[in-house]
């Protein structure tokens, strides 16, 4: 089956961050397909390169980068969610004239269509929120 | 979004409103999602629950001279019906719970109770939850 993924909280935070990889990372190992997973609201956070957890914690934004890895996943943080809450990519950063960026590798920022999109292309589309 | 795929696929899409307009953004995010998804023709509802009810109250005052100083997006559901989005349902129980009529609010809608909002959701292809 053909799974689209929302996530709508930041890491740390809410569990339903931790709840999105865990079923993101199940889906792919029964073999099932992940078409698309979508960063909404705070869980633009999710793709900070600069998140430091202590270290006998999980990481959740080098976790969600290394699935990505494995499994040629397609993460997607909303752009507009996204720049509200100070997350950018190098493109966003120069367009903006900010001096820094921040988005981990693996990530990649697009519009709201993309979730749209998701929604149709998927067989399921599962939100993890608040 | 000319990179788009599946083009002539339409769904039943429903975005589930359930929190109140200000304290938290899940409101205002949600209608950008409603705003940019009207592009992709798609067979769109919106579902208005618990404090969500509060999002299309009349008279909301956020000016700064109200001392709350955030913008009042609740005019923006007026102009859904431009997009085509205009199946718009309230739950009945969740209104009288917070002591609103139909009177109350800023459009026109449709009041379903519990068992037909379960109705509504069971039938939707996605459910945007937020």
């Amino acid at each position: 089956m053909k799974f689209a993924i929302q996530v709508n909280e930041g890491p740390y935070q809410h569990q339903a961050s931790d709840s999105a990889y865990q079923f993101t990372k199940a889906v792919l190992e029964k073999g099932h397909e992940i078409f698309r997973v979508f960063f909404y609201h705070d869980g633009v956070n999710n793709a900070s390169r600069l998140t430091i957890p202590p270290q006998d914690d999980r990481h959740i934004v080098n976790r969600w980068t290394d699935l990505a890895k494995q499994y040629n996943l397609d993460l997607v943080v909303c752009v507009a969610a996204a720049q509200r809450r100070g997350m950018l990519d190098d493109n966003e950063a120069k367009r903006a004239g900010k001096d820094a960026s921040n988005m981990a590798e693996g990530f990649r920022i697009s519009g709201l269509g993309q979730l749209i999109e998701a929604g149709i292309q998927a067989d399921r589309l599962v939100v993890f929120g608040d | 979004m000319d990179d788009m795929e599946g083009e002539g696929t339409i769904k039943k899409f429903l975005y589930l409103n359930r929190k109140a307009p200000y304290g938290t953004v899940y409101a205002l995010e949600s209608l950008e999602v409603v705003l940019i998804g009207a592009a992709f023709d798609q067979d769109v509802s919106l579902a208005f629950v618990d404090d969500g009810v509060y999002q299309i109250r009349k008279n909301h005052n956020t000016k700064v001279d109200s001392g709350i100083g955030m913008k009042d997006f609740s005019k923006t559901y007026r102009v859904l019906e431009d997009y085509d989005v205009e199946k718009l349902y309230v739950e009945k129980e969740s209104m009288e719970e917070r002591g609103l009529t139909k009177d109350d609010l800023i459009v026109p809608v449709e009041i379903m109770d519990r068992a037909q909002m379960a109705a509504l959701m069971a039938e939707q292809d996605v459910v945007l939850s937020f």
